[in-house]
C-alpha cells in the first residue's frame, strides 16, 4: 500500500490540518489529533485520504475530523466525524458504519480484586455460558415479529420491560437507550429475518466482556460520581452492537443512496461514501431506519448487562443489588445524531457522523444525565485485552471544537492476516493467562487477530485526547477476564 | 496453466478476495466461491440443496457486491453454506444464478470468519489479459 504523501500542517503538539486545498472538492480542511509519532503509522494507509474525502461532502461544517484511534475504514475512515448543517447537508450510512451503535457499557460492583481474584474463572465460565456469544450465536430470548417492532422502537426499554434490569440503567444510557424517530417501516424484511434470532448476543470479532480491576483514579471527584471509588475495584465492560440487523441496514440503505447520489447530483470521490441530502425522503428513511438499528443494539446492550449481573450473582451467591452492580454509563461510537452547535457563533442543527467515535459532552449540558450535569458526560475507551482501558468525561473543548466528540477506543494497527500470521491464538491465551488475564473463546484461532500487538497503545490515544482537552482522563482498569465472541 | 480462483487479501480492520474468471460468470462464481473460502472449509459444504438466486443493481461492480451480500444474508439469517454456483445469466445489472450447499451444521462446518457485508470499498472489478478480476472487501 502507498504512503499517504498529503501535506500535514501542525497546529500544535495534539493538533494537526490537512488544508482545505489539499485536495480540489475539499469544503472544509481535516484536523487530526494525534502525537508526531502516530501520525507516522496514519501515513502507512490511505486514512487521511479518507478525512480529506469525507471534507468534500456537502454541507460538511468545521472540519473533517480525525480522532488519534483512527485507522483505514470504509469511505470515512473509523474514529472519524463530521458535522453536516441539516439545511444544505448530507447524511451517509457510510459515516455510521455497519454496525450501527455499536457501543460500550459499564458497570460497576463493590467487589474488590482480592475478592474476584479466586472465583474468576468460574465467573468467566459462568458469563461465557449465560451470554450467548461466538458466530451464528443465536439469543436466548426469542423475539417474533411483532415483539421485533417494540426492540426497533422502544430499544432499552423493551428489555428492561421484560425484566432485563432497572428503570435507573435507562436514566445513565445515551437516549436513554431510545433514539427518537426509528419507524420499523423503513426497515426491510430481510434486516428483520438477520436480526431476529440475533437479539441478546454478543457476536464475534472485536465484540467482548470485560472484567476489569480499576489500577488507577486520577480525577476521585469524578470517578466516585460514577462509583469508581477505589483502586482494585472491579468493573464489568460489555461492547456489542446490533450485528446482523444493523449490518442488513446498512448494507439496504447504501443501495438506496447509490441511487440517491445520481439523483441528486452529488459527486463523490468514492462510492463507498453514499448519501443523501438529510431532509431527503432517502436521507430521512435513514434515519429512522438507522434509529431501528441503534435501539436494537441498546437493547442488545441491556439484555447482556442483566444476565451479566445474573452471572456474577450466581457464582457469588448474592443479589446484583448486594453486589452493587450500578450501570456507571452506555454509549454508541457508530451513530449519526441531530444535534444543535454552534457554527460560526450562530446556533446551527447538524447531523454529526461518528464512525468509531464517542459522544463527549460536557457538564451541564441538557442531554447528558442528571447524576452527570456537574462533571461531563462518561467517556469509554476500551483497549486491547491485554493492555487497559480508560475512563474519561466530555468536556467544553469538545462542544467548542469537535461537535462534542472523542475517541472512542485504541484503532487497529495490524490487519486481522497479519495478526495471525505473526501470533497464534492458543500462545495468546497462554501469555495472558500468565500474565493473570483469563480468556475464553469460542474460535481461539482466531484470538490471535485480537491481540495487543494488533492494536495501537490505548494509553497513547487517552493522552492525545486528553492533553488537546477534548475529554478528561478520569480512570484506567486493566482486565482480568475477557470473553471474546 | 489454470489460474488460481482467488485469493486472499489483507485489510486493516477487515479482509478482501481478489478473485479471477475467464469470463464474467467465472468471476462471479469465483468470487462467491472466495466468500465461503472466508466463511469456511468449503471442501466440507455438500450439495444438498439448491436455491436460485436473482439480483440486481445499477452496474456490475455493483451487482457483484449485490451477489455476495445476497450469499452472506442467506447464511447470517438462514444458516445455508454454498459451495458451488452455476452463474445462469448475467447482464451488466442482472444476475440469474443456481447455487448449491447446504444447511450449516456446527459439528462438522467450522466457522473462520463471520463475514458481515461485501462493501464497495476499493472495489474494482476489470479485464485482466484475457480474462477478468475482480477485488472485494468485506467487513467482518
Amino acid at each position: 500500500m502507498a504512503r499517504w504523501q498529503g501535506q500535514l500542517v501542525k497546529v500544535d503538539d495534539y493538533r494537526w490540518k490537512i488544508p482545505e486545498d489539499y485536495k480540489a472538492g475539499m469544503r472544509v480542511p481535516g484536523l487530526i489529533y494525534a502525537s508526531k509519532e502516530m501520525l507516522e503509522s496514519m501515513r502507512e494507509e490511505q486514512t487521511l485520504e479518507q478525512v480529506a474525502n469525507v471534507a468534500s461532502l456537502p454541507g460538511i461544517v468545521g472540519y473533517s475530523f480525525a480522532m488519534p484511534d483512527i485507522h483505514w475504514g470504509y469511505g470515512f475512515p473509523i474514529g472519524g466525524v463530521a458535522a453536516m448543517d441539516v439545511r444544505d447537508g448530507v447524511i451517509s450510512p457510510g459515516g455510521v458504519g455497519y454496525d450501527i451503535n455499536c457501543g460500550v457499557r459499564l458497570l460497576s460492583t463493590n467487589l474488590n480484586e482480592p475478592e474476584v481474584r479466586p472465583r474468576i474463572k468460574e465467573l468467566i465460565n459462568e458469563l461465557f455460558a449465560n451470554v450467548p456469544s461466538g458466530l451464528g450465536s443465536e439469543g436466548k430470548i426469542k423475539v417474533g415479529q411483532k415483539e421485533m417492532e417494540q426492540v426497533m422502537i422502544e430499544g432499552a426499554r423493551w428489555a428492561v420491560k421484560r425484566g432485563l434490569g432497572y428503570e435507573e440503567d435507562l436514566d445513565v444510557t445515551e437516549e436513554n437507550g431510545c433514539l427518537a424517530g426509528a419507524d420499523p417501516r423503513k426497515i426491510s424484511d430481510r434486516a428483520t429475518k438477520r436480526g431476529m434470532p440475533q437479539a441478546g448476543t454478543l457476536g464475534s470479532g472485536n465484540h467482548f466482556l470485560e472484567i476489569q480491576v480499576v489500577k488507577e483514579i486520577f480525577d476521585s471527584r469524578i470517578s466516585s460520581i460514577m462509583g469508581i471509588t477505589q483502586v482494585g475495584q472491579i468493573l464489568v465492560l460489555i461492547h456489542t452492537g446490533s450485528r446482523g440487523f444493523g449490518h442488513q441496514v446498512c448494507t439496504d440503505y447504501l443501495r438506496v443512496m447509490e441511487r440517491a447520489v445520481s439523483r441528486y447530483g452529488i459527486k463523490l470521490p468514492d462510492r463507498q461514501l453514499a448519501c443523501a441530502p438529510v431532509e431527503s425522503p432517502e436521507g430521512q428513511d435513514y434515519l429512522a431506519a438507522m434509529a431501528c438499528a441503534a435501539n436494537y443494539a441498546w437493547a442488545n446492550r441491556q439484555c447482556i448487562a442483566h444476565w451479566v449481573r445474573e452471572s456474577f450473582s450466581r457464582v457469588l451467591g448474592k443479589s446484583p443489588e448486594e453486589l452493587g452492580m450500578k450501570q456507571i454509563y452506555d454509549v454508541a461510537h457508530n451513530i449519526a445524531k441531530i444535534e444543535e452547535h454552534a457554527v460560526d457563533g450562530r446556533k446551527s442543527k447538524v447531523c454529526v457522523h461518528r464512525k468509531g467515535a464517542t459522544r463527549a459532552f460536557p457538564a451541564g449540558h441538557k442531554d447528558i444525565p442528571r447524576r452527570y450535569k456537574d462533571v461531563g458526560q462518561p467517556v469509554f475507551l476500551p483497549g486491547d485485552m491485554g493492555r487497559c482501558s480508560f475512563v474519561a468525561v466530555g468536556t467544553q473543548e469538545a462542544m467548542d471544537e469537535t461537535f462534542g466528540s472523542t475517541c472512542h477506543g485504541a484503532g487497529r494497527m495490524l490487519s486481522r492476516g497479519a495478526a495471525k500470521r505473526l501470533l497464534k491464538g492458543s500462545d495468546v491465551v497462554r501469555e495472558l493467562e500468565n500474565r493473570g488475564i483469563i480468556v475464553k473463546a469460542g474460535n481461539i484461532p482466531s484470538l490471535a487477530e485480537e491481540a495487543s500487538q494488533a492494536y495501537k497503545d490505548i494509553t497513547a490515544v487517552m493522552d492525545v485526547v486528553h492533553q488537546a482537552g477534548i475529554s478528561r482522563k478520569v480512570a484506567m482498569a486493566v482486565p482480568m477476564g475477557v470473553i471474546k465472541g | 496453466m489454470m489460474k488460481r480462483a482467488f485469493e486472499i487479501v489483507d485489510h486493516t480492520a477487515d479482509v478482501g478476495i481478489v478473485a479471477y474468471g475467464a469470463d464474467v460468470q467465472e468471476l462471479f462464481s469465483n468470487a462467491a466461491l472466495g466468500l465461503f473460502t472466508l466463511i469456511t472449509e468449503p471442501g466440507r459444504i455438500e450439495q444438498r440443496l439448491h436455491l436460485e438466486l436473482e439480483v440486481s443493481s445499477e452496474d456490475r461492480e455493483g451487482l457483484l457486491v449485490e451477489w455476495l451480500n445476497e450469499l452472506i444474508y442467506l447464511f447470517d439469517a438462514q444458516h445455508i453454506l454454498f459451495s458451488r454456483f452455476d452463474i445462469e445469466s448475467l447482464t451488466q445489472n442482472k444476475l440469474r444464478a443456481t447455487c448449491y450447499g447446504e444447511g450449516f451444521d456446527s459439528t462438522k462446518h467450522e466457522v473462520k470468519t463471520g463475514v458481515k457485508a461485501a462493501t464497495y470499498h476499493m472495489l474494482r472489478l476489470d479485464k485482466n489479459g484475457d480474462g477478468y478480476r475482480a477485488q472485494i472487501i468485506f467487513d467482518i
